[in-house]
């Protein structure tokens, strides 16, 4: 059935593009995760919504324009949600629920005027198979530049990100490197929404991350892990998705989510068993 | 290489808690700032090493760099969850000579190695952060403090919560790096540790209480003196008049 499933194109390009998600998102969920930013990834995948659904409003199911606006609204919504956090006295987990909460109701109701329920469920869910040949192109290019800008700004990051005071003490910029990480995140995210749709993005990025943590404590192997795990997951559900018709990021995830579980019951750091059944303890 | 500071007022939202310092740090002194909390001591060090921008006055420093001063903050300002090993953050200490990109020479490498073994701690290169007790990881931050070759050493509270021996083992990593001819200014809490391994002492109450021999500052007046002042934060002081 799977080799059967591959002669079909849309198939093929929607298993390219998911691994392509994979490959560079994994490794910035990894970074957002040891951050503390994972309500900050969640937020900005949700505030996509209401710019890919200004694109439909203006142009239809066209992927550049649903892109470019989900570009937009991204990226505003993260350099607000960063000033209201700074500029006002409100604690931040809060300020940033409350955005990703107005950025979904507002995209939302632009669909519900403007779209029918399938434009909605393929927004919201994710439709793999929808994934033009123009589109893979552009998918590409993301991961690869995503993939060379964090070998480049990867040791100022992991250097501002667990120790800021040293970085500012050495005078290393850590704000323009912080600025960049952003960024990226934003591009995946809208790179990651027209397989796993904008409910589901941020899943592909946070939770191999965080299923990673109980397997090694090494930053280079996390992201190796969290590769794999978003890698081997988005293949599976999608063909799960293409099996059942159901949509490819719930699919995804729930994939995501077996990782996960196994992962919290037998993982070597951390989990249930480590906890309660740990091997014998060494001599020092 | 002295550090001068002019008439020197540092603090948060236009109250000071630095008021009009001024006075000179000595190439080469071990200098321990001492006085109650509130009393100003952390907001110097950061004054500094040029976290915060004086209200009045500077700081001349005669030619040193930014890269020159190493700054080792309070214990609580680490992610320590942060997966990486003690090696790693040994090796941070070359940061301001490699930057981004380069990779270790094997001489930088084996001086991180080398630092280690001065703080006790090289059988724990490959141990994560996470797992160090606040003494070993305390020799860690030394050991990447030798790694960074300053000439400058600011420290806020380095024996904070240590035990006996790893104070005293530290404490004679501060004076070898003196002997070196490097400038060392400790923000310290123990008075008697200041009055046996410092030779200079800066008393601070918000105000400049004493600053010179330690013997002559820690006297039981200068020690009433810092006491007294209230270290309080008045919410609607009048504007300062003095001399700017």
């Amino acid at each position: 059935m799977m080799i059967a499933a591959l002669a079909d194109p849309a198939m093929k390009r929607a298993l390219v593009g998911a691994l392509l998600v994979s490959l560079s998102g994994a490794p910035l969920g990894v970074m957002l995760v040891l951050r503390r930013m994972s309500l900050m990834g969640d937020v900005i995948a949700h505030a996509i919504l209401p710019g890919t659904a200004a694109g439909f409003i203006l142009a239809g199911l066209s992927m550049p324009a649903m892109s470019i606006g989900g570009l937009i609204a991204g990226l505003t919504v993260a350099l607000v949600a960063g000033l209201a956090t700074r500029f006002t006295a409100m604690r931040e987990d809060a300020s940033l629920a409350t955005f990703y909460l107005l950025a979904v109701a507002v995209g939302i109701l632009m669909l519900s005027l403007h779209g029918s329920a399938q434009d909605l469920e393929d927004i919201l869910f994710g439709d793999a198979q929808a994934i033009s040949n123009p589109m893979l192109i552009i998918m590409a290019v993301v991961t690869s530049s995503t993939l060379l800008a964090l070998a480049v700004i990867y040791r100022p990051l992991v250097v501002e990100s667990f120790d800021p005071n040293f970085m500012k003490a050495v005078r290393g910029r850590g704000g323009f490197y912080h600025v960049l990480f952003m960024l990226l995140v934003v591009l995946n995210m809208v790179e990651g929404y027209r397989a796993l749709g904008t409910l589901m993005a941020s899943g592909l990025l946070l939770i191999p991350a965080v299923t990673a943590q109980f397997w090694t404590q090494r930053l280079s192997r996390l992201m190796l892990v969290a590769i794999f795990i978003a890698a081997i997951s988005s293949v599976v559900g999608i063909f799960v998705a293409a099996a059942y018709k159901v949509p490819s990021g719930p699919a995804i995830v729930l994939i995501i989510g077996l990782f996960y579980i196994l992962s919290v019951l037998l993982g070597r750091h951390g989990s249930v068993r480590a906890r309660y059944f740990p091997f014998r303890h060494l001599e020092a | 290489m002295t550090i001068k500071l002019d008439n020197l007022s540092v603090g948060y939202e236009r109250h000071p808690a630095v008021h009009h310092l001024s006075g000179t740090f000595d190439r080469g002194s071990l200098t321990a700032i001492v006085g109650p909390n509130g009393g100003g001591k952390s907001t110097l060090l950061k004054a500094l090493v040029g976290f915060l921008r004086p209200m009045t006055g500077h700081i001349d420093y005669n030619g040193l760099a930014p890269q020159d001063i190493a700054y080792l903050p309070q214990q609580s300002e680490v992610d320590r969850s942060f997966p990486l090993n003690v090696l790693d953050v040994v090796s941070l200490g070359h940061w301001p000579k490699i930057g981004m990109f380069h990779g270790l020479t094997p001489a930088q490498r084996d001086a991180a190695m080398q630092a280690l073994e001065k703080t006790g701690m090289e059988a724990f290169a490959k141990r994560p952060i996470g797992v160090l007790s606040t003494g070993q990881w305390q020799r860690v931050l030394f050991a990447r403090l030798m790694v960074q070759d300053a000439k400058v050493f600011l420290l806020d509270e380095p024996f904070a919560a240590i035990d006996g021996r790893t104070t005293h083992d530290l404490m004679h990593i501060l004076q070898h790096l003196q002997e070196e001819g490097r400038t060392i200014i400790a923000v310290m809490h123990d008075l008697p540790l200041v009055r046996e391994h410092f030779p200079q002492a800066l008393m601070l109450a918000r105000e400049l209480i004493a600053w010179g021999a330690t013997s002559d500052v820690l006297c039981d007046e200068n020690l009433a003196r810092a006491s007294s002042i209230a270290g309080n934060w008045v919410e609607h002081a009048a504007e300062c008049e003095r001399a700017a």
